[in-house]
């Protein structure tokens, strides 16, 4: 019997090179100073390209994540839905099936990694990131449901391959509107691999190793095995198309969303004291911060990089999940999704901080920065808490590996004309991938998971600035119509 | 009373509604409907691939809908003098009816009694339960 360990360096050794490789390229960074320099600071440039076109949706749809956010509950709440399209998708639904598929270890562990590595004013920051990225989700969701496409059968598919395609050929990029939905389509699938499986079934793994004794637990040399169970359970839901599982999953995770918010709450409750003096460490901590590498500006990577992976506004994944919806006007769906990062990064996000921040969890040199911190945040509560994450943990990991399936299975789609054997070979290798994520150790996958979900974002948002004007156009007409009350509630009494 | 108003299911009980409200228009005039709501809400929670599929299966539920509940349930108005009409719709079936009812105007429910266990009545509620609980119009419950 060849022991577990060697197993899992074998993958370590075979797989970081490729990682740091593509990581490399897409986390260019701009050097700031002298390495040593406590003022050295990298900047990369995707972060930069991810909150510039965020800010920029912002001002150029006139602050609709702020004016649009009560007009985004009621589309959520059923009060514009025609009668008629009972039985369809709702907006509650697309809304709820996409933030199950954004809410996953990025709320957990990424967060974790961004306040130990640029501390406690990473969270400001990252509350900013999450509220200008609702403007770029919009504008991505907006443009889904525009562009997406009716089969005959009756089934509909969106997302950035079909707007960048069939957007950018109507104002006349044609060529490179098919390169972009092309390079999308493949990044979709690295993507899916990394963040949305790999990374996942990554922490999932190490959560469960924790809980379960640490390193000289039974589980350490067995995070392969864990990762084949994981493989089983996914496969099972894609491959053996067992919905049971996954509908199961999708009505947990929501309740599983609120427990975590409790259980944070209940963190921050016990440990009252300390809540001003964290608040205070936030702010303090986002624009003068003290020993951290690169200073302000250190921080507030930190910050954007991990919203910007929690939440993927930008990165145009949630758009094919959203482009289900049933409705006439593809504005009302980027209304709705406004309320996606907020959720998921203003809301989920920011829990997860402050129970870090409040325990102090991030300062300690023994605990490896990721989802160990919240745990060990978790654990001040009472002993068997981080049990209770590891449940939320599991399950949170588990149905965004289910979304992001879906996402790679649509681009291998894309790619490969909606051939049903390509779809099924994306699969496979995506629980290949299950199993590989749960066996490394946290830095390659990290840096990989990242590194595809980025350079999703390299395609979406170029396609976003070119239809600009368009995703404008649709969101001015349909906002005139609400007001000229010709989109109106509607009387649910019918 | 002008219209009559029966929401059917699969189970014995609403043909009996059926029988009882084919006889109840034909010797009072009153026109017949017969509703069959799919039990749906705008607030369940979805995989992306069943999204995907979602119209589709909208379709085929209702047309499941019309041949093995609407078929058998106009062939127990046969034997009576009324011709019905026929409604599927998705919804909260007592909310359904309710709001038919109510557009209907003067209206008047007949619905079968579902004989769920009491568990289940405990859980969720019955729609009979429901409809004597939210009508603004009379009910009838058929055992």
């Amino acid at each position: 019997m060849v022991r577990a360990t060697s197993i899992d360096d074998t993958i370590n050794e075979a797989v970081s090179p490729v990682a740091n490789f593509i990581s490399g390229i897409i986390f260019f960074s701009v050097k700031i100073g002298e390495p040593g320099d406590p003022a050295y600071v990298e900047i990369p440039i995707i972060v930069v390209w991810l909150i510039v076109a965020a800010a920029f949706f912002t001002v150029y749809l006139g602050f609709q994540n702020v004016r649009g956010f009560k007009h985004a509950i009621d589309l959520v709440r059923g009060k514009y839905s025609d009668p008629k399209d009972a039985g369809e998708v709702s907006h509650f639904q697309a809304l709820a099936t996409a933030v199950s598929g954004t809410v996953g270890l990025g709320n957990i562990a990424g967060v974790a990694v961004a306040v130990s590595l640029g501390g406690p004013g990473a969270t400001f920051w990252m509350i900013l990131a999450g509220l200008l990225g609702m403007s770029t989700k919009m504008a991505e969701c907006t443009l889904g449901v525009k562009y997406r496409k009716e089969r005959p059968d009756g089934s509909v598919s969106g997302g950035p391959m079909y707007y960048l395609r069939d957007g950018l050929a109507e104002i006349g990029h044609k060529r490179l509107g098919k390169f972009l939905a092309v390079f999308f389509s493949i990044c979709c699938i690295g993507g899916a691999i990394g963040g949305g499986n790999m990374f996942q079934a990554n922490q999932a793994t190490t959560q469960l190793v924790n809980i379960t004794g640490g390193e000289a637990g039974p589980l350490a040399d067995w995070r392969f095995a864990v990762g084949i169970v994981f493989a089983l359970g996914v496969g099972a839901v894609i491959i053996g198309g067992i919905k049971s599982i996954a509908r199961v999953t999708e009505k947990i995770v929501p309740i599983m969303a609120v427990l975590y918010i409790g259980a944070c709450i209940t963190v921050l409750v016990v440990n009252f004291t300390a809540i001003p003096d964290a608040i205070g460490q936030i702010f303090v901590g986002a624009f003068n911060p003290e020993g951290i590498a690169g200073g302000v500006i250190g921080v507030l990577i930190q910050g954007f990089r991990r919203a910007a992976f929690s939440n993927e506004a930008g990165v145009g994944s949630a758009s094919i999940a959203h482009s289900a919806v049933k409705t006439k006007e593809p504005a009302t769906e980027g209304f709705v999704s406004l309320l996606e990062p907020f959720i998921d990064t203003v809301v989920i996000c920011t829990m997860t901080s402050l129970a870090i921040v409040i325990t102090g969890t991030w300062t300690d040199p023994n605990i490896e920065a990721g989802v160990e911190t919240t745990s060990a945040a978790f654990g001040t509560v009472a002993p068997w808490f981080p049990f209770l994450l590891a449940v939320a943990v599991i399950l949170f990991a588990f149905s965004t590996m289910i979304s992001w399936s879906y996402y790679g299975m649509k681009a291998t789609g894309y790619l490969f004309k909606d051939s049903a054997k390509a779809e099924l070979v994306f699969k496979v290798i995506f629980c290949v991938f299950t199993v590989i994520g749960a066996s490394l150790s946290l830095g390659p996958v990290i840096d990989f998971s990242d590194s595809m979900i980025f350079a999703m974002s390299l395609a979406n948002i170029l396609g976003l600035y070119f239809l600009a004007r368009v995703i404008k156009r649709e969101i001015t007409q349909y906002r005139a119509k609400v007001k000229s009350g010709e989109f109106a509630m509607v009387d649910q009494d019918h | 009373m002008s219209s009559l108003l029966v929401g059917v299911d699969r189970s014995a009980s609403s043909r009996r509604a059926v029988a009882f409200a084919a006889r109840f228009a034909s010797e009072s005039g009153a026109t017949l409907r017969i509703v069959h709501v799919i039990p749906w809400s705008q607030y369940t929670f979805s995989t992306p691939s069943e999204n995907e599929v979602r119209s589709t299966r909208k379709k085929e539920e209702i047309a499941a809908a019309e041949s093995q509940i609407m078929v058998p349930a106009i062939a127990v108005t046969d034997e009576f003098d009324v011709t019905p009409t026929t409604t599927v719709v998705h919804g909260n079936p007592a909310e359904e009816l309710v709001s038919i009812a109510a557009r209907l105007g003067d209206a008047h429910i007949i619905v079968g009694r579902t004989g769920d266990s009491k568990f289940k009545q405990v859980l969720f509620g019955s729609t009979p339960g429901k409809l004597i609980q939210i009508a603004s119009t009379p009910v009838t419950v058929i055992p």
